[in-house]
């Protein structure tokens, strides 16, 4: 650029400059409700926490319930079912995470996760599969009885919700 | 359309065309000069714009009677199906004219293939034409969920998880689109709000089209540039126009076959159970013209690779025009190119065929197969053979065949018929 014209910055560009800033700022304003409308809104996010009654619950056995329109599965697993699921090598994990990190502390035997295949969120069927879990059955991913992905295109592993116990026959999840 | 002159004969037709000259464009559009030589293949163009059309009236009837709700949104459908007056009908033209879109565009896709239509000076019509496949396949997706049955669930379940895919914020767009922590039902009234949307802006696209092609012209089976108007043109009206009847005439008659005979064929069965959050069909399968592109979505392994590759297969023919190195048009002229073109079509039917199928065995290998011969195809046939084939000789015009009368024209038109 010639030196004359980069010294003349006049009134003019200023106003060019301000003008834009301002009618960005302005646009953005008034598209980002737009945008924001779409995301979950109240009566969604007010639909947070489940209680679910565990009582009745055998071992190795396992119920599903709907949380924020998602099954969760909960399931009550046998002393070999945690045995086996703890025996894994962490190197032969796809996403490496131990049993133990999956569940409560003391609480070993209850199994609580989102029933929801991490590939496309198809729901999985339980006790099926080469681990013994849950497989896939829309795109053949399977899953072992920690809920962790074992073979197929899913990237993760099932996931854990936040999730507490109330009392010994009780859990909220959310 | 500027060197069009026109002057209307009424003193008040000329007083309306000098405010708005409506009259002129309709000279236009009759007068256009059209290649004399265009086959049936030429006749689809007449043809989508009734399937649009249809579409559009279908919709805009079914849409007094459909709830947009979750639950309600199935009983509305049953209730359009046993109540309404003519309400099955309705939906069952709405529902395999769908269908008969989607064929008639793939036939219209591979015709432009085959003819080099695609190429300069026509690459902005070949663009339009895939931005209007691209909102078509958004249209006939949310379209496929208003019903709320078990396939339109799942489908709007393993389609809007494809978001997900995308690396950080990935689960925020997925939920965002849901409006929801799943598919549910602030996700219903978004999609048959857009639904109801798309088909104006396709509306919209192919105004522009039709403008874009009025601008070279059309292309033609020999795929050569012709003067305008000259003796390798008649005038689209009535010369195409009853062509494009009769074209049109025909393919309505399949249509009502499947309207009639045949309206579940196309469908599936899951899709007359209500949507169940908690299980998931079997065997969940997209309508038979997105097939192809979940066979490559579900050959790779990789949950982002598939993705990618998936919408790659797409956006990859928005580049074509400049992948294919070939000065000659038409394929008829092209005697490697042409035999390509006939792989590409085994290929696309063979990725739909195991885009129908579990995805395991030999079908995997197969779906395998196919994607890395569909970006072969466009990655390196294309280029390559654009430079290496020795091309047949060209006519100089419509009416004179090279060498006058020689046997190579007679040879084009027997391809010509032959596809």
């Amino acid at each position: 650029m010639d030196k004359s014209e980069k010294k003349t910055t006049t009134r003019r560009d200023f106003l060019f400059t301000t003008s834009y800033t301002v009618g960005a700022v302005g646009l953005g304003a008034v598209i980002w409700p737009l945008i924001d409308q779409m995301n979950p809104d109240k009566a969604q996010k007010a639909l947070a926490t489940t209680e679910v009654d565990i009582s009745q619950i055998e071992p190795g056995k396992s119920i599903t319930v709907l949380w924020r329109g998602k099954p969760v599965f909960l399931k009550r697993r046998t002393q070999e079912e945690i045995l086996e699921a703890r025996s894994v090598s962490l190197n032969d994990l796809p996403h490496p995470e131990k049993d133990e990190e999956r569940v409560k502390n003391g609480k070993d035997e209850w199994l609580v996760m989102l029933g929801v295949c991490t590939h496309l969120g198809c729901v999985p069927l339980s006790n099926k599969g080469d681990y013994k879990g849950w497989f896939c059955p829309c795109h053949g991913s399977h899953y072992d009885l920690s809920g962790r992905i074992r073979k197929g295109p899913a990237p993760k592993n099932m996931e854990i919700p936040k999730y507490e116990f109330v009392d010994a026959n009780t859990i909220k999840i959310g | 359309m500027s060197e069009h002159e026109y002057v209307p004969k009424s003193k008040a037709g000329k007083w309306f065309n000098d405010r708005l000259p409506l009259l002129s464009l309709a000279s236009h559009l009759t007068d256009y000069p059209t290649p004399k030589n265009l086959n049936y293949w030429w006749t689809f163009g007449g043809i989508l714009t009734f399937c649009l059309l249809t579409q559009i009236i279908t919709g805009i009837v079914l849409a007094m009677h459909y709830v947009a709700h979750a639950d309600l949104a199935f009983a509305s459908v049953e209730h359009i199906m046993r109540d309404v007056n003519y309400g099955w009908l309705i939906r069952y033209i709405h529902s395999n004219g769908a269908s008969m879109f989607f064929l008639a565009v793939y036939i219209h896709i591979f015709r432009s293939l085959f003819y080099g239509s695609y190429k300069s000076p026509r690459e902005i019509i070949w663009i339009i034409g895939l931005m209007i496949y691209l909102l078509m396949m958004a249209a006939a997706f949310m379209g496929y969920v208003l019903p709320w049955g078990q396939m339109s669930f799942w489908g709007a379940t393993v389609i809007t998880n494809l978001f997900s895919a995308i690396p950080l914020v990935g689960d925020s767009i997925t939920t965002w689109l849901w409006g929801a922590y799943s598919v549910d039902n602030p996700t219903l009234t978004r999609f048959f709000s857009l639904h109801y949307l798309i088909p104006f802006l396709i509306l919209g696209l192919v105004v522009l089209h039709i403008w874009a092609l009025h601008i070279p012209g059309n292309n033609n089976p020999v795929g050569i540039d012709i003067k305008k108007p000259s003796k390798d043109t008649v005038p689209f009206h009535p010369y195409i126009t009853i062509k494009d009847a009769f074209a049109l005439l025909l393919f309505s008659i399949i249509f009502a076959g499947f309207v009639f005979f045949a309206p579940n064929v196309l469908g599936h069965s899951d899709n007359y159970i209500q949507a169940n959050p908690m299980v998931t069909p079997a065997h969940i399968v997209p309508e038979w013209y997105l097939l192809p592109f979940y066979a490559i979505l579900r050959s790779v392994p990789d949950k982002l690779g598939g993705v990618i590759l998936m919408f790659g297969a797409i956006f990859i023919l928005f580049v074509l025009p400049w992948l294919d190195t070939s000065k000659v048009r038409s394929a008829v002229f092209r005697p490697i190119y042409r035999q390509f073109f006939w792989i590409l079509v085994l290929d696309v039917l063979v990725l739909g065929y195991v885009g129908a199928m579990p995805a395991e065995g030999i079908y995997l290998v197969l779906a395998r197969v196919g994607t890395v011969y569909y970006f072969l195809h466009f990655i390196v046939i294309l280029p390559v053979v654009g430079y290496l084939e020795k091309t047949e000789p060209v006519p100089l015009s419509i009416s004179e065949p090279v060498l006058s009368g020689s046997a190579d024209y007679s040879m084009a038109k027997k391809d010509n018929e032959k596809i």
